[in-house]
């Protein structure tokens, strides 16, 4: 059986496009929004979701989500209550979901029953920001056994060595840090990451997205000529944080979402 | 118990490299340059030059001939670590680090500091090497230890306050960490404490381990015998592993880190990571640590900045469970009686992170017979804590 992440990505191959990855905090400003949030984002184009765990402290990130992080624990969120929206979600869409957990969160609730429990509830992939596969040890064994796909991440200061090492345990997708740096941070060179997603290309057959520093557009449409995928976090994450209190906050984000991915379609038309 | 730590830098089920892939090569690269470090000759001499003529090393391994007659119990020595420059053990690993920086060249360094204390060790060797540095610090620590922010903006570093979660040292490592991942290529991060990923836990042990080597020879020299008890103070748990790495071996030395019972461990407010929390993983290192049952990290409190943290070195977390060492905490209250006893019975002012230990002393000294003896680490010098003592007992300087 192959994975919804797979399927999706073969389609999209099929069909010349790239993936949209877009990030949403879930908890922010509460779950049922971020239930709205997935469904209506993927009608405005998204392809996949990644729905980040609040964590008291988040280490990879910077201010924007952090702060989405504050607000989605002062909502009370936590896993417990977001295995039970995506089980709920499973009943709208059958859209790619993974999770972004820090790996307390999912050494609290214990990475055996996390991987049991997150599948049944229809997660497709897990990325751990804080863990390399050099630990990722006491998780590999219970995912592989419930199907869910640990996606680990390749980061410009990555070596040969690891790029090898990294991009070939990494199922579903690679995802490639575009920038030494935090989430929220200014993507600088689009050249050379081009260049870092072909040599990760040479060592891996899966799928290469790349993330951190993905804000506009036009940085959409620049990202979707040299990978296979573009993940937007922050930059929907500020988007949902300036129209919180607002009764169209699903509608503004999703009209955000919309530009993104037909921004990324209309240079691919370009290049044909 | 055989040498740890192992290859993956984990001591049995603890330590570790839980960090951001971009940090990844940095960690590998700093290993392996310690490793050519601890080998190298010129290395271990020009850290020995330094640690003798700039921070004034050996420190003083002192009889407390009142302390102990007021106690009326075992014989106390003081390891006198607030004799050195700067007023704390914390110089023993930035300067070691600070080598380490220069070796690999990086031409900026960054550092986190609770109390100020670590902070200042770093803005000193940062202005001694010519290194170009910033010192992350929670905004409730700028308040608390005012005085530290200007000597480090004094010595020509910037201190940049983190406004983030309980605005202590977790927030400033945190960011610290951020800062790190942006600018790895020309930056190295003198962490403070025996914390964060591999090496780091193992390294900054080491460089610490001269207290242990020194007070061992000292107090073989002056009784002619290994002491019975070994007490120091446990945040990060730096000057704890300091002094007990170099007797660890002798199992007849009982070893002892007191942590910070804040209002009490009944209370919630607290730093007690042993008495209070369970093993995860923080700030890149599997440990013990103050969290809730989804895995969030609590708050934590006490009056000295220093030993207010959720995460225990991973080290300790280990000696625990190998029963080698054992923990206890003792509240601002006994903390602060204790800072009052030394001053008066010794005319030492204690830091407050050291008070913690001089007051478990006060509680255990009286239970030894008066042939036994134990060794305090005196981690740091109370100058610092002055102004917030005097706060405390509501006097406006």
């Amino acid at each position: 059986m192959t994975s919804r992440l797979d399927r999706t990505f073969a389609q999209l191959r099929l069909k010349g496009e790239q993936a949209l990855i877009a990030y949403v905090m879930a908890g922010d400003p509460s779950l049922e929004e971020t239930e709205q949030l997935v469904v209506e984002l993927e009608r405005a184009g998204a392809d996949i979701i990644e729905l980040g765990v609040p964590f008291s402290d988040p280490i990879a990130d910077g201010p924007v989500i952090q702060q989405a992080a504050e607000r989605a624990l002062r909502s009370g969120t936590s896993l417990r209550k977001i295995l039970p929206m995506v089980t709920r979600l499973r009943t709208k869409t059958q859209i790619p979901l993974v999770l972004m957990a820090y790996y307390n969160n999912i050494h609290a609730f214990g990475p055996e029953r996390f991987c049991h429990e997150a599948v049944q509830a229809g997660v497709d992939g897990l990325i751990v920001p804080d863990m390399p596969p050099d630990e990722a040890g006491p998780l590999k064994g219970p995912a592989a056994a419930a199907g869910l796909q640990l996606i680990f991440l390749l980061a410009p200061t990555s070596t040969a060595d690891r790029r090898k090492f990294v991009a070939r345990q990494s199922q579903g997708f690679v995802y490639y840090v575009s920038l030494t740096g935090i989430t929220g941070a200014k993507l600088l060179n689009v050249a050379d990451v081009g260049k870092n997603v072909e040599k990760i290309r040479k060592v891996t057959q899966v799928p290469v997205a790349v993330g951190f520093g993905v804000a506009t557009p036009e940085d959409a449409a620049n990202v979707a000529a040299i990978a296979d995928g573009v993940i937007v976090g922050s930059a929907i994450v500020k988007q949902i944080a300036a129209y919180q209190q607002k009764p169209n906050m699903v509608k503004q984000v999703a009209e955000f979402v919309r530009s993104l991915k037909t921004a990324m379609n209309a240079s691919l038309a370009k290049t044909r | 118990m055989g040498a740890v730590p192992n290859k993956q830098g984990r001591f049995g089920a603890y330590g570790g490299r839980y960090v951001p892939e971009t940090l990844m090569p940095a960690l590998l690269e700093l290993e392996e340059e310690y490793a050519r470090a601890k080998k190298d000759r010129r290395f271990q001499s020009e850290l020995a030059y330094y640690l003798k003529h700039y921070v004034g090393r050996p420190t003083s391994l002192y009889f407390a001939q009142r302390l102990t007659k007021r106690l009326g119990g075992a014989k106390i020595y003081l390891k006198r670590e607030d004799l050195c420059h700067t007023g704390a053990h914390k110089i023993n690993n930035a300067i070691g680090q600070g080598l380490l920086a220069l070796r690999m060249k990086k031409p900026r360094i960054i550092a986190e500091t609770g109390a100020g204390q670590h902070g200042v060790a770093t803005a000193t060797v940062a202005a001694m090497f010519g290194l170009q540095c910033e010192i992350y610090m929670g905004t409730e620590d700028m308040q608390r230890q005012a005085l530290n922010v200007f000597r480090m903006r004094l010595l020509g570093s910037t201190v940049t306050g983190v406004d983030a979660g309980s605005r202590t040292l977790k927030d400033a490592i945190s960011e610290a960490m951020r800062d790190w991942t942006t600018n790895i290529r020309t930056t190295h991060y003198i962490l403070g404490s025996v914390l964060g990923a591999h090496p780091y836990p193992m390294m900054i042990r080491d460089f610490q381990s001269i207290i242990g080597r020194e007070t061992r020879r000292q107090i073989l020299a002056a009784e002619g015998r290994l002491p019975d008890c070994l007490i120091a103070c446990v945040g990060g748990g730096s000057n704890a592993m300091g002094l007990f790495h170099a007797f660890i071996k002798d199992k007849k030395v009982k070893m002892v880190g007191v942590e910070a019972g804040g209002l009490g461990v009944a209370s919630g407010k607290h730093a007690a990571r042993f008495e209070g929390g369970k093993p995860g993983v923080l700030q890149g290192t599997m440990t013990y640590l103050l969290q809730d049952d989804d895995g969030q990290i609590n708050l934590t409190h006490s009056v000295s900045a220093g030993l207010d943290y959720a995460a225990v070195g991973p080290e300790h977390s280990y000696l625990r469970d190998q029963g080698r060492a054992s923990y206890t905490s003792v509240t601002d209250d006994e903390a602060m009686a204790a800072f009052d006893l030394l001053a008066r019975e010794e005319g030492i002012m204690p830091a407050l992170e050291s008070a913690h230990a001089i007051a478990h002393t006060v509680k255990v000294a009286p239970t030894m017979k008066k042939s036994q003896i134990l060794v305090v680490n005196l981690s740091g010098r109370g100058d610092k804590d002055v102004q917030q003592v005097a706060k405390m007992r509501g006097i406006t300087l």
